[in-house]
């Protein structure tokens, strides 16, 4: 008896592995292998997963670049699990590739894989986030956005949207997931600038909405209830303003005149809102960083990795909504 | 009967608790919002925060009641949160390929063909729980980890979104001013209580989930109602997929549903059934699930900092907990309650709900 369940377990526990592994599969490592002689760099590159559209933008963005690079990728993405990444690097240094890179899932945890690749003499870029680390020789360079500069971007737009409007601005504020860098660094950009210049804002509302649209129509529609005189809503990403909007306009008001939205990110459906004035300006969070990312590799590889930065900050714009509908076409994510 | 004795009688409620920390939920907001219990009507339908409590809790309350028919067999279903997101992601897919969004047959083709999923996901948790006897924790974490992986396999990890109107009915949409949600809701719970309360189905249930050996040597099917509840769970995870995606007008395959399952099993402890199986009650889970609604929303509305949300969630529910313990409630309310008079009764039949356990004609 104990020999069937154990057997129906360990068959059931297969199974629901080989629907994991089906599912992984969707991002076939597109490793061009080792066709071209030996001068072809090969990058071996751990993604932090699939969670969001951005990220799917930023893995596209990684194997075209590469492709078009002339760049041999290996490709591995660890499902948001720091031993996943782990494995995968150590994985890499046993291949012996030229660049290891990858975008951190957590902050800290990294110094021992990281002091195996350098023994082994293999450089390592860091994508997207960074790392905490003892021996800042572990990484050669970040490539990726400034979360800060991005919550000044959004205080400066800001200022744009209401230029003209007098007196005391009221802001509803919904925030990332609490304790992701990107949502604890866009508020501090953010107030940084307010507190400098703006004595007339002042953050009335502030939550969490978990970078969702479900999270972000929650809160808003909490928020409108216990605050009738909201003027702005800074939002930490497109998706929750999103669902903002929808709460918005439940409440009988219109999203981008009688309350002006700014939000972070610039996604597709973002853009869609903003060309219909729901948004009023929107701060591109980059993803496209692979052309930047295969440019940074090939410098590490020629052995001037020490003329980069040690932060490449990916090329980012801001717009506002009377370029939204131009932009649109071209929006990639 | 006096008024001591009419308190008494409350008191003993079973819903008498879980009664008392909603109301003082909502109370505790009109400090904070002086319109708390204003409605109004805006755009032709009804606004205010109950109406959002409401509608943001229909999701729950449906999830809640399905896990509370499993929990009475002495199962649980941690799979439903995969269940919300394969749902909404087949459905929304479904939509976004018809040419017109807005066609209510399409819409109605998508409805048909989450559910199905939902039916799927259902019948495959109950072979494994009740034809295979793996534990239910083990079989239905089995699709929590994979279900999840599939929903985003079908969203190929983006978010679809939607723009029909017809769709975005079931779960944001209002009719006769009202939240459309609440009346699927309440069929869900007019349907379960009437099975359940009005046929032996509800009985043969926690005789399953008091003794599934005992219940299967007098006659009882026991491995057909533990399918079959596992398969209502689905279908009601199913409902809720649906209303949380046309909620937001998107499937999300990674967070819709995310923990869903934690938030419906705790609604249906804090209504009173317990986690071993046997008796149920299906007010006492609405109630829970209205609860932790209004947890959340009294979050927002009184400006509880971002960083202090799951601690002062955690006091709440487990003040209410404790609140709902008779040995709790003895130990620190025992001396004086023992002063008073004789000993409390077993705790007292509910007048409103039909708790008669007898086979209907």
């Amino acid at each position: 008896m104990i020999d069937r369940r154990s057997f129906l377990t360990a068959s059931a526990a297969a199974s629901a592995a080989g629907m994991l592994a089906a599912c992984a599969k969707k991002n076939p490592a597109k490793s061009a292998g080792s066709q071209t002689g030996s001068k072809q760099i090969t990058l071996g590159f751990s993604q932090v997963g699939s969670e969001s559209g951005w990220r799917a933008a930023n893995t596209q963005s990684v194997k075209q670049a590469a492709a078009a690079a002339g760049i041999a990728l290996k490709f591995s993405d660890a499902q948001q699990k720091q031993e996943n990444q782990i494995s995968a690097i150590r994985s890499y240094i046993a291949q012996k590739v030229d660049v290891i890179s990858f975008s951190p899932v957590v902050v800290t945890g990294w110094d021992t894989v990281l002091k195996e690749a350098k023994a082994a003499n293999i450089p390592v870029i860091l994508t997207d986030r960074s790392v905490e680390t003892s021996d800042p020789s572990l990484y050669v360079t970040l490539v990726g956005s400034d979360f800060e500069i991005e919550g000044e971007r959004a205080a400066h737009l800001l200022e744009k949207v209401l230029a003209g409007h007098k007196g005391p601005v009221k802001i509803a504020q919904l925030e990332g997931t609490t304790g992701a860098a990107p949502a604890i660094e866009r508020a501090k950009g953010f107030a940084t600038i307010m507190h400098a210049s703006h004595p007339e804002w002042k953050i009335i509302a502030s939550q969490t909405g978990d970078f969702t649209r479900a999270g972000g129509k929650q809160v808003m529609a909490a928020f409108l209830q216990a605050h009738a005189d909201i003027d702005v809503l800074f939002s930490h990403n497109d998706d929750m303003a999103i669902g903002a909007i929808q709460s918005i306009q439940a409440a009988g008001k219109t999203p981008g005149t009688d309350i002006k939205i700014v939000s972070v990110d610039g996604v597709h459906d973002g853009f869609v809102a903003m060309s219909k004035g729901q948004i009023n300006a929107i701060v591109e969070c980059n993803p496209l960083l692979g052309p930047q990312l295969m440019d940074a590799v090939k410098v590490v590889h020629a052995g001037k990795g020490s003329t980069l930065p040690r932060w490449i900050k990916t090329k980012e714009s801001d717009y506002t909504a009377d370029q939204a509908a131009a932009a649109l076409p071209s929006r990639k994510y | 009967m006096s008024l001591t004795s009419l308190w008494r009688a409350a008191t003993q409620h079973r819903l008498f608790w879980p009664v008392t920390a909603l109301v003082a939920l909502l109370v505790i907001n009109v400090p904070f919002t002086p319109g708390f219990f204003e409605i109004h009507l805006k755009n032709g339908h009804l606004y205010g925060s109950l109406v959002s409590i409401v509608l943001f809790g229909s999701p729950l309350i449906l999830v809640a009641i399905g896990m509370t028919l499993v929990i009475a067999t002495g199962g649980i279903d941690l799979s439903v949160g995969a269940v919300v997101a394969i749902s909404g992601a087949l459905a929304c897919l479904v939509v976004s390929k018809q040419g017109n969004e807005d066609a209510v047959g399409g819409v109605l083709l998508a409805f048909a063909l989450a559910l199905a999923a939902a039916l799927v996901c259902g019948v495959w948790n109950g072979l494994l729980v009740a034809r295979l006897g793996i534990q239910p924790i083990i079989a239905t974490l089995i699709l929590m980890v994979a279900g999840r992986g599939i929903a985003q396999l079908i969203t190929s990890g983006q978010i679809i979104t939607v723009n029909s109107g017809a769709y975005s009915l079931i779960g944001g949409g209002y009719w006769l001013a009202l939240p459309f949600s609440l009346f699927v809701v309440a069929l869900v719970v007019v349907l379960s209580m009437a099975l359940t309360r009005r046929t032996a189905l509800g009985l043969l249930v926690e005789a399953v989930g008091g003794n599934a050996e005992a219940s299967r040597l007098v006659g009882i099917r026991s491995r057909r109602i533990k399918i079959m509840a596992y398969v209502f769970c689905g279908l009601c995870a199913g409902i809720a997929g649906l209303m949380i995606s046309s909620n937001v007008s998107a499937a999300d395959g990674n967070n819709a549903g995310l923990w869903i399952e934690l938030d419906a099993i705790l609604a249906v402890v804090i209504g009173g059934t317990s986690l071993t199986g046997g008796r149920f009650h299906l007010g006492g889970t609405i109630i829970g699930a209205l609860i932790i609604q209004t947890l959340t929303t009294t979050i927002y509305t009184i400006g509880v900092p971002t960083q202090t949300n799951l601690v002062f969630k955690a006091v709440v529910v487990i003040v209410v907990c404790l609140m709902q313990s008779p040995a709790f409630r003895a130990k620190v309310f025992g001396a004086r309650a023992q002063r008073r008079g004789p000993a409390r009764k077993t705790p007292g039949v509910p007048a409103d709900a039909p708790q008669q356990m007898e086979v209907s004609p």
